[in-house]
């Protein structure tokens, strides 16, 4: 059983098709305008497509165009939405608002309570029970909005930008909760931050102009897009490997130093160290006595990018200027070194 | 409606008043025409507009460059600002007792003259649904008798040809006016009312009338006066003169008024 | 509470504004010196008057119920939803707002009415509505109405479907969704527009006079009162307006938006 998704909007020249496997995250990467917010709608029941036919758990949602039309009114839907405000209920409590899911599926007032204080655990806010919305922060806000959708036992659950409105310093916070939460979900997460993807989604769908452009195991899209455009908004180094307590240990035995970012990985537990393309110095050889990480690798390709150039090996790609790849004479098949400073790398464990 | 009027007025003798003073400015050579035009100002009593419209207009007639200006209204209202100093040169009480709250504050340019009478009659849809015929039967049940309040002068009418009659009414409603009482008559929602003769009269086929001996006991008699410090006393009597005489008697009886 | 600066406004605005608020206050400041304040207790406690007030508190209590339980469904419908010939239907609710309230009584009449439209029908079933203590709501019904659809779909309008949405991807259903959230969102629009109601209703007279008649204790109510008083007794209307003045004053102070704001 799992999500199918398929719609067709003229006017907005939306033609997307994609599934949800049960359990899993799926990521809707785009840029804005690209359709992904079209797709939440249609999936929720705000906006009925040209053509199209959504389905959950082999229930049709929506058919438009071809068999028996169906349009199920959002409540009946199972389908529960997160956005990037968390719209909280400004007149109920916090334990009230997480409780008015299960409450309205027809629990009693007992059971809904019940289960608002285990969602509210679960995200870490119980402190919060008795306030009222307007006494939270931003991210203290949106992490109750996460157990208000999970309370509601929904068999889908369509994440907009949760992250879009939340303090850079309180994000991790958030993503963990989210993390928790989406483990074993079936879930669509749409987001233009490839590190959202990475940390919250198993795969990815990327979107352009109204179409799908790529779609795969999250890491793989990621690191190895295939399409210029995947690349571009994705673009992410991705290494690897274990955590040696100090640095991460690739599997050719490369150490890489970098900042933990959210919770710290266990020794000898798998993490992932991301970096920018842009961060990344391209050197003919290896500086000596540098504190920072270097990456000896092959040339596979070099590809113009606007005002620069982006220089890919198999696993890792920089961006460096024109000017500079002239300087440094290079050419595919040809030996370099990748460095990075450590402040430049950020380690998540996973 | 009377405020308008009034304004009217008011206006009129502001604009004369500037125009008479810029003529003086302009020197001795003009002359004013001869017959200076004059306005009578009338306040009666409303059951009285349409005989008084009428004798307004022969007034005029037989009075060139006089204009006839009338506010009609309640009798209390129009004792009310005559008090407060509206400049009316006649007035035409619905009743005696409004016409003596003036002999109080001296405001009667002479003794007032009775000119006319009115009494109570029922008064019923034109097809009489409830079938009255006399006065006892306006205390039976169910007929959604309507009369004025005992507040107003037809309700105190009323309320005394009812104890001369020994008649309970039970009214569902003491309306403000004969006028509210005749409006529910005719809509059909009351089948019986107590009004003026001249309201029926008035009222012509949208109502049936039905009189009845009892109204003897509440004869409403109207009394006319002058007002101190009249402008126009002289004309103002002429008026009084014109509404006491037979033109008036005439046209007063033609609207179902008896004589005083 | 907040000691933040506002915004300037120009200061020749004062003027004008102070002329309206002396143009408002002034006729009440000049009804109580009209007062015969040592005869006061005894003029506005007579049978009459006590009936009156005590007939226009519950008349405009029970119209006030009627336009919540009228209003808000008409309110929500002309806010939330979309079909042809919604302008036209919301500036044909809105019309007792604009219309002189003796038309307003005259069309009660015409269709409730012995008479009247639907005169037949209800007489048929038993029901006589003129001359009775429910024409009296039925009329100021009429003329408040339109106080509360308004300030209801202002602040349906302005409040926006957002919660509402959310709140159906919960899995509430619209009934559910109505009761829990746009209700308890708009409840200050809502408080502020049965005030209004009542307010209106309180001072109901012309539509009142024309479709109910007037009798103590049955559809007399206090400006019907002061009406017939000043008639006879002009110092009783004079204390009943005072009254009248009071009362309405004591309901919007009590009940004031600002108040029931979260």
């Amino acid at each position: 059983m799992s999500f199918e998704f398929a719609a067709r909007l003229v006017d907005r020249r939306l033609d997307v098709q994609f599934s949800v496997p049960d359990g899993e995250t799926v990521a809707l990467l785009g840029e804005n305008g690209a359709g992904k917010s079209t797709v939440l709608a249609i999936a929720a029941g705000h906006l009925v497509p040209d053509t199209g036919q959504v389905s959950l758990d082999g229930r049709v949602l929506l058919r438009v165009g071809g068999g028996n039309r169906v349009d199920l009114p959002p409540h009946d839907r199972e389908i529960a939405l997160l956005s990037q405000d968390p719209l909280l209920f400004p007149h109920l409590s916090v334990r009230d608002n997480v409780a008015f899911g299960p409450r309205s599926r027809g629990r009693s007032r007992r059971a809904s309570l019940t289960e608002a204080d285990r969602w509210l655990d679960e995200v870490g806010a119980v402190e919060f029970s008795a306030r009222k919305p307007s006494a939270l922060s931003g991210g203290e806000a949106q992490r109750v909005a996460v157990a208000r959708a999970m309370a509601a036992d929904p068999r889908l659950l369509l994440l907009d930008e949760p992250m879009a409105a939340v303090d850079v310093s309180v994000a991790p916070v958030l993503r963990q909760a989210l993390r928790r939460v989406l483990a074993g979900r079936t879930a669509v997460l749409v987001t233009h931050d490839p590190l959202d993807a990475l940390l919250l989604a198993d795969r990815v769908v990327v979107l352009d102009h109204g179409q799908v452009v790529e779609e795969g195991p999250t890491r793989e899209v990621l690191a190895r897009p295939r399409s210029a455009f995947a690349a571009d908004l994705a673009g992410l180094n991705l290494l690897n490997g274990t955590w040696s307590g100090e640095h991460l240990r690739l599997a050719d035995g490369t150490t890489v130093t970098g900042l933990v970012t959210g919770p710290s990985p266990e020794s000898g537990g798998q993490a992932v160290a991301t970096f920018r393309p842009g961060s990344v110095a391209v050197y003919r050889d290896a500086p000596a006595g540098s504190p920072r990480n270097s990456f000896t690798t092959r040339i596979t390709a070099l590809d113009p990018l606007g005002d620069l150039i982006r220089v890919r090996s198999k696993h890792l790609s920089a961006h460096i200027t024109t000017q500079a790849a002239a300087d440094l004479d290079l050419v595919p098949g040809i030996e370099v070194s990748f460095s990075v400073k450590a402040t430049e790398v950020s380690v998540y464990r996973l | 409606m009377s405020i308008s009027r009034r304004f009217g007025a008011l206006s009129f003798l502001a604009v004369a008043a500037i125009a008479a003073a810029l003529l003086a400015g302009c020197g001795s050579s003009t002359k004013a025409p001869t017959a200076k035009p004059v306005t009578l100002t009338v306040f009666a009593a409303s059951s009285l507009t349409g005989t008084f419209t009428d004798l307004g207009k022969k007034f005029e007639a037989t009075h060139p460059g006089v204009t006839v200006s009338f506010d009609f209204g309640g009798s209390s209202d129009l004792v009310a600002q005559i008090q407060q100093g509206a400049p009316a040169d006649v007035f035409a009480s619905a009743d005696e007792s409004n016409m003596a709250k003036l002999a109080s504050d001296h405001l009667q340019g002479e003794t007032p003259r009775d000119f006319a009478s009115n009494t109570l009659e029922i008064v019923t849809p034109p097809n009489n649904p409830a079938h009255i015929s006399s006065f006892a039967d306006l205390g039976h049940p169910g007929i959604n008798l309507v009369i004025c309040a005992p507040e107003v002068p037809c309700g105190a009418a009323a309320k005394k040809v009812a104890a001369a009659a020994d008649v309970t009414l039970k009214p569902v409603s003491e309306e403000q006016s004969v006028k509210d009482v005749l409006a529910k008559v005719t809509s059909g929602d009351a089948m019986a009312g107590l009004v003026y003769a001249t309201d029926v009269k008035a009222a012509g086929a949208a109502v049936h009338g039905v009189v009845f001996p009892q109204a003897s006991s509440a004869v409403n008699t109207y009394p006319i006066v002058t007002i101190t410090g009249s402008k126009n006393g002289a004309l103002a009597r002429e008026f009084m003169t014109l509404v006491l005489g037979a033109t008036g008697q005439t046209v007063l009886a033609h609207a179902g008024f008896a004589r005083p | 509470m907040t000691h933040q600066r506002a915004a300037a406004i120009p200061r020749w605005i004062y003027l004008p504004a102070a002329l309206g608020a002396t143009f408002v206050l002034l006729p009440l400041i000049a009804i109580s010196t009209k007062v015969d304040w040592p005869h006061f207790a005894a003029l506005i406690s007579s049978d009459s008057s006590r009936a009156a007030l005590v007939l226009s508190l519950k008349t405009s209590g029970a119209s006030t119920a009627l336009c919540v339980l009228l209003g808000v469904p008409m309110a929500t419908v002309l806010a939330r939803t979309s079909f042809p010939g919604q302008g036209l239907l919301r500036s044909l609710v809105l019309l007792p707002l604009v219309l002189p309230p003796v038309v307003g009584g005259l069309a009660l009449l015409y269709t409730f009415g012995r008479n009247g439209l639907l005169g037949h029908t209800l007489a048929v079933l038993g029901i006589r509505i003129a001359f009775s203590t429910i024409a009296v709501i039925m009329a100021q019904t009429f003329v408040a109405l339109p106080f509360l659809v308004l300030s209801l779909e202002g602040a349906l309008r302005t409040g926006g479907q957002r919660y509402e949405v959310v709140a159906a991807s919960l899995g509430a259903k619209p009934t559910t969704v109505f009761r829990r959230i746009t209700l308890p969102l708009v409840m200050p629009g809502l408080l502020a527009g049965a005030v209004l109601s009542f307010a209106r209703a309180l001072g109901e007279f012309g539509a009142t006079i024309t479709f109910a008649g007037s009798l103590q204790g049955v559809t007399r109510t206090l400006p019907l009162e002061i009406y017939l008083q000043r008639e006879g007794d002009p110092d009783a209307a004079v204390a009943l307006a005072l009254v009248l003045v009071v009362v309405a004053v004591l309901i919007i102070a009590i009940a004031r938006p600002e108040r029931a704001g979260r």
